[in-house]
């Protein structure tokens, strides 16, 4: 089976990293993006099949990011992360058509389960 | 002084505002309030009653007297009447017949024989001679003949004047008496005089015919005081009336005066042209203000009544009034409370929240920190202490986890300030909420027992808002039950659009008048530890999301809530 090919898009340098590490133990292709504009950039060149992506960031917000992903390529799958428990962003994001959304701190193995499913519907 | 201060209304009004919240300032209030009422009503009835009773007094007083004033009049013109008849009567014969005629014994008896028989009275005639005073002619029962009078004062005064009335004497059979004389003056210079007597019986007669009641009297009296007639009350012809009466004037006059056995009367007495007669009314006071002593009592007793009402009325209500204000005061504390208490939890809410989000990235970094030591530390193969590391690198996990609670159940509170409808299961729901009272449920030994509906259908619903709901009601059912009591919580489908769930306990349970009020704000049977607002935000929040809530209970039995929800929101 081919590794499964992910986006971690997130302006904390510290979890992004570690967190990308500890998915690459895991046997998946991890890719990195700090920001909104070079995680577009990324997808334009290397579509990945899973993008897990913050919603606080600065510059371009998650939720537009989430919107031009799915205007690339509706097939990609996002994973929303959040610290803040506003629930509204998390609706907003299912109706934008996110895959599931998870509240920080995660934990590795829930995450890991929803990447498999994401990456099976991706197919 | 310290008057000035213990009526001043405004300042005790202005001590009713200030902080202070001893129940004294209510009392002073309601005493102030209380007097000043009674003050206010009872003066004006006083001063009405007092108008009212000199009034009346005045009136009735006039209303007594004025018809006796009246009797009394007539009466006397009767008897002014009559001695004026009596009199013309004896001058007409007088003119009549000539000196001659009278001189005759068989002609006098003749006109006595007439008189008597047209008339009442008459006793007797006789001729005197005017120029001796000796009795020339005389019919009658006396021996009066060759009588001479010339030296008694009557005879003078009709040598005088013309004519004479006599006081009442005693006459022939012990019956009183009065005597008429009129003397003729001849052309040729002779006089004589006709002299007759006359019986009183009519005076009596016209003095029952006045129609005077048991209690008053009626007599004639002379000049002197003497009775001329009989008195019921005073004594007999003859005897001096005790009471002296002015004299002088021809008027009706009615005099207030105590009798001899001391009882005040009215006399309404007058004085008779001619003979110098006085008639006289003597009324008991009592009779004649009979009525208004009636009516005075009726006047007491009516003001008595209206002031007993006036006072139980101003004390109940006063009474209601300040109760009212205090109950006011207090509610108006109480929601001042409550208002801050909300300013309070809605900043602790955004508070936590900005905390639980601040906390929770660095959070993050630690728990993929932690992670990726621990995943090292799995895909290593053995190394020293392996064990250990991988033993303390958990722990930081679990740490992390708790912190991760924490965080999630800040965020939660922070949620439930705003309306957000979401998807929920309700089951789920009150699972959540049990957790917060497992722990005194587990001390108190309170059995709670689920009967959840395993297909209950999802709602839309504010998950907050449900929260606080079930907490609320949860709380109350916690606090009803003793120790090792049970609460009993069931969710079933009511109906195509409704969901239901009931929270039942067997605790103190509430009487029907509680039951009637436990949703009304600031109804609280927790005396000083409850707002008297869980349970009317409760309702008002179920009312909110469209949903209805129900209340049954038996005082001493339990308490069932039951709450119904819409699956499909209306907000």
């Amino acid at each position: 089976m081919d590794r499964m090919k992910i986006l971690l898009v997130d302006d904390e340098h510290e979890f992004v990293t570690t967190l990308g590490e500890r998915l690459e133990l895991r046997n998946m292709n991890v890719s990195i993006a700090m920001d909104g504009e070079s995680a577009l950039g990324f997808i334009e060149n290397d579509p990945p099949q899973v993008v897990v992506l913050d919603l606080m960031m600065p510059g371009l917000s998650g939720l537009k990011v989430l919107e031009k992903i799915k205007a690339m390529d509706p097939k990609i799958q996002v994973i929303l992360l959040t610290g803040h428990g506003a629930t509204k962003d998390g609706i907003r994001g299912m109706q934008l058509g996110a895959f599931d959304y998870l509240i920080k701190p995660i934990d590795i193995d829930e995450l890991i389960i929803k990447l498999n499913e994401a990456a099976k519907k991706m197919g | 002084m310290n008057l000035k201060k213990w009526f001043n209304i405004r300042e005790s009004l202005q001590m009713l505002t200030d902080a202070d919240s001893s129940s004294d300032r209510y009392r002073l209030f309601q005493r102030n309030i209380r007097v000043l009422m009674i003050v206010l009503t009872i003066v004006p009835l006083s001063m009405m009653a007092l108008i009212n009773y000199h009034q009346y007094q005045s009136s009735l007083k006039k209303e007594m007297i004025d018809p006796t004033k009246l009797l009394v009049s007539k009466t006397r013109h009767s008897f002014e009447f009559f001695l004026k008849e009596r009199q013309s009567l004896i001058k007409s014969i007088s003119y009549f017949y000539s000196l001659n005629d009278l001189c005759d014994e068989q002609k006098l008896n003749h006109i006595l024989f007439i008189l008597k028989k047209e008339f009442i009275g008459f006793v007797d005639l006789g001729l005197i001679n005017g120029s001796d005073g000796t009795q020339m002619c005389y019919v009658g029962p006396y021996n009066l003949l060759g009588k001479n009078y010339a030296n008694q004062d009557w005879f003078q005064e009709v040598m005088l004047k013309g004519t004479y009335i006599s006081d009442v004497f005693m006459g022939y059979r012990k019956f009183p008496h009065i005597a008429i004389a009129v003397q003729r003056l001849e052309e040729n210079g002779e006089s004589w005089i006709l002299r007759t007597t006359i019986d009183t019986t009519m005076f009596d007669n016209l003095i029952a015919a006045m129609g005077l009641d048991a209690e008053s009297d009626a007599f004639i009296l002379n000049k002197e005081g003497i009775f001329q007639t009989n008195s019921r009350l005073y004594g007999e012809v003859l005897e001096k009336f005790p009471i002296k009466i002015p004299s002088g004037g021809h008027a009706t006059y009615v005099v207030e005066k105590p009798d001899p056995s001391g009882n005040d009367v009215f006399l309404a007495y007058t004085h008779l042209t001619y003979p110098e007669y006085t008639l006289v009314i003597v009324k008991p006071k009592s009779t004649v203000l009979k009525t208004w002593y009636a009516l005075k009592s009726d006047l007491f007793l009516v003001f008595m009544v209206s002031s007993i009402l006036i006072v139980i009325v101003v004390f109940r209500l006063t009474g209601v009034m300040v109760n009212r204000i205090k109950e006011a005061d207090h509610n108006r504390e109480v929601a001042f409370r409550e208002l801050q208490h909300h300013h309070k939890l809605s900043s602790i809410g955004r508070l936590a929240a900005g905390v639980a989000h601040e906390i929770n990235n660095p959070l993050a970094i630690i728990n993929e920190k932690a992670g990726l030591i621990k995943d090292l530390i799995e895909y290593t193969p053995d190394f020293a202490q392996k064990e250990k590391f991988s033993t303390l690198v958990v722990a930081v996990l679990q740490s992390v986890n708790r912190c991760k609670t924490i965080t999630h159940r800040l965020l939660g509170f922070a949620k439930r300030m705003e309306v957000e409808i979401e998807n929920l299961d309700l089951n789920e729901l009150l699972l959540e909420v049990l957790g917060f009272l497992e722990k005194e449920a587990l001390y108190r030994n309170v059995d709670i027992r689920l009967e959840l509906a395993e297909d209950l259908p999802r709602i839309d619903s504010d998950r907050g808002q449900l929260q606080q709901v079930f907490l609320n009601i949860l709380n109350n059912a916690m606090a009803a039950v003793k120790d090792e009591g049970r609460i009993a919580i069931t969710t079933w489908e009511k109906d195509a659009n409704t969901i239901a769930a009931s929270i039942r306990d067997n605790g103190c349970g509430m009487s029907e008048a509680t039951c009637h009020k436990i949703f009304e704000p600031f109804f609280t049977t927790k005396k000083e530890q409850g707002t008297g607002l869980g349970l009317s935000i409760t309702y008002g929040i179920v009312k909110k999301l469209g949903g209805d809530i129900d209340v049954e209970s038996k005082e001493n039995e339990g308490t069932a809530f039951k709450i119904f929800l819409p699956k499909k929101s209306i907000v």
